[in-house]
């Protein structure tokens, strides 16, 4: 495919999505955000694909969006950053949270403002030691977006979340991970490798599993604990007629490795 | 004869997916099961003939798993005019389905827009996939609700939300839906079907001729004021006392058995 802000690849069930905007750290534009919609697209459709990794091109992983073009007051005027969350972020981070497949991001440096909460709405976040996570969006008068003023406060507590949002600090990838933010550190040249292979190995499990985990956890969100109960049987009453519960237990039974199919 | 030897129906599948349970489905996919003529006349049909039919207690109405049914036949509407569209058949194949005296569940998953929801809104209860969509999008055609949705929205979901949804073409998610009323339960859409059917099953399990009653009764509320809702309620309450059902459920109960319900 012929993207210019992106780089995309499918192989051995991962789809790898890298924002490739090396010297403006891979900050988001519209095009960058219309390429990510199609890249999006191509992963739901394909069955082939069982796992995203989502990444970044260069020294940074992605510094939000690129205010290059508001030099002017005039065109600061113009904006209307309701309808921008509205038709590029908010699109974003919904198709995220809702792929019914695992997005494994690895964050491989400086994460700012939406870079850092577009990390954040993935399934599992990996970072380089050398990363870091910055909710820069007070420093220019604005909130966090991009699922920020969400998905902090679960991640970390209040306490922090609004700390990290009202003064928009920089806290380290070895901050981010003692507070529970994200699952794990690696080395700089270790993050990668780790990644690909996390990825590789969730493309070989119990998809629809996987799916359904990641529904009955955002719905648990707003469900009271009896929703959640209810919601736990009907989930499971599908996770129980795919054939990879059937292999599963099969091959629990006959001491075997599983051989998931996804279906 | 039962209704599903009948002669096959071009827009819709007709099953028995459990005893005394019909199931319609709306089968125009390529078309986002738009309800045009032949499939109106068509349902009017089925439940015509299931109205007759003793054996059928209860009637599960839903779509595809993408689309319930995506609106009206825009096609089909282009060439009406104010007269034309006045006399056409289809008012009297809505009321087939209005007046039709035993239960219909609506399992909705995908789509549910405009005649589709006025569809599903004829329906006594929704049950919704979590997936599930209504709207009201007429408005963009240049034309309104014409089966019910300016009536059966208010109703339901309120006066600001029903115009919100109709003047301005806002669409409501399942969550939504439920939060106002419309449907009584969001589901996952892989199950929503089978739980509508379950339901069904539950409903066509009771003494049939009490159920007819009962839903009639709840139904002349929108007709009625309370005083006179209150007597077309007595007086239906009254009627099942001289039918054979309402002996064999008090039997039952006093005897602690299952009671076996006729239908008389």
């Amino acid at each position: 495919m012929n993207y210019q802000s992106i780089l995309f690849s499918a192989d051995k069930g991962v789809a790898t999505i890298t924002l490739n905007r090396p010297d403006k750290l891979n900050s988001f534009t519209d095009e960058m955000h219309g390429e990510l919609r199609d890249a999006f697209k191509t992963i739901a459709k394909d069955e082939t694909i069982r796992c995203v990794l989502i990444t970044g091109a260069g020294r940074g992983f992605c510094a939000g969006q690129d205010l290059s073009h508001l030099a002017s007051e005039d065109a600061r005027a113009e904006q209307d950053l309701g309808e921008t969350l509205d038709k590029n972020y908010n699109r974003l981070i919904r198709t995220i949270r809702s792929l019914p497949k695992p997005v494994v991001c690895a964050v491989n440096g400086v994460a700012a403002g939406a870079g850092a909460n577009l990390a954040l709405a993935c399934d599992i976040v990996l970072a380089a030691c050398s990363a870091s996570f910055i909710q820069a969006f007070c420093k220019i008068g604005l909130i966090p977006d991009a699922g920020g003023t969400w998905t902090l406060p679960r991640l970390v507590g209040s306490a922090r979340a609004l700390a990290l949002a009202m003064l928009g600090d920089k806290i380290s990838a070895e901050e981010a991970h003692d507070w529970g933010m994200i699952w794990k550190t690696f080395d700089d040249e270790t993050l990668m490798p780790e990644a690909q292979g996390m990825a590789l190995h969730l493309a070989t499990q119990p998809t629809q599993a996987l799916a359904l985990i990641k529904r009955a956890f955002n719905a648990s969100t707003s469900n009271t604990l009896d929703q959640q109960l209810d919601l736990e049987r009907d989930l499971q009453t599908i996770a129980g007629r795919t054939s990879d519960y059937h292999e599963g237990v099969d091959a629990f039974l006959n001491k075997r490795p599983a051989e998931f199919s996804g279906k | 004869m039962p209704v599903q030897n009948q002669p096959e129906y071009t827009d819709l599948i007709v099953t028995t997916p459990a005893p005394h349970v019909l199931q319609v489905t709306l089968d125009r996919p390529k078309a986002y099961n738009a309800l045009c003529s032949n499939l109106l006349h068509e349902l009017a049909d089925v439940l015509e003939k299931a109205t007759d039919d003793p054996s059928i207690r209860a009637v599960v109405l839903t779509g595809g798993p993408i689309v319930f049914a995506a609106g009206a036949d825009i096609k089909e509407m282009a060439d009406h005019t104010a007269t034309t569209v006045k006399e056409d058949s289809r008012a009297g194949y809505w009321a087939v389905v209005r007046n039709f005296s035993k239960p219909i569940i609506a399992a909705v998953n995908g789509f549910c827009l405009g005649g589709g929801n006025e569809l599903a809104m004829h329906a006594d209860i929704i049950i919704a996939g979590h997936n599930a969509e209504f709207g009201q999008p007429e408005i963009n055609l240049g034309i309104i609700p014409g089966a019910g949705g300016t009536q059966r929205l208010l109703r339901t979901v309120g006066k600001s939300r029903a115009m919100q949804m109709i003047l301005a073409d806002e669409r409501i998610t399942a969550q939504e839906a439920q939060q106002y009323g419309l449907v009584s339960e969001v589901v996952p859409a892989e199950l929503c079907v089978e739980r509508a059917v379950k339901l069904a099953t539950r409903i066509a399990s009771k003494p049939p001729l009490a159920v007819q009653r009962a839903k009639q009764s709840i139904l002349q509320a929108y007709e009625l004021p309370l005083a006179d809702g209150l007597r077309f309620e007595r007086e239906n309450f009254c009627a099942l006392f001289d039918t054979e059902d309402r002996l064999e459920g008090i039997a039952a109960f006093t005897e602690k058995r299952k009671p076996h319900f006729k239908g008389k």
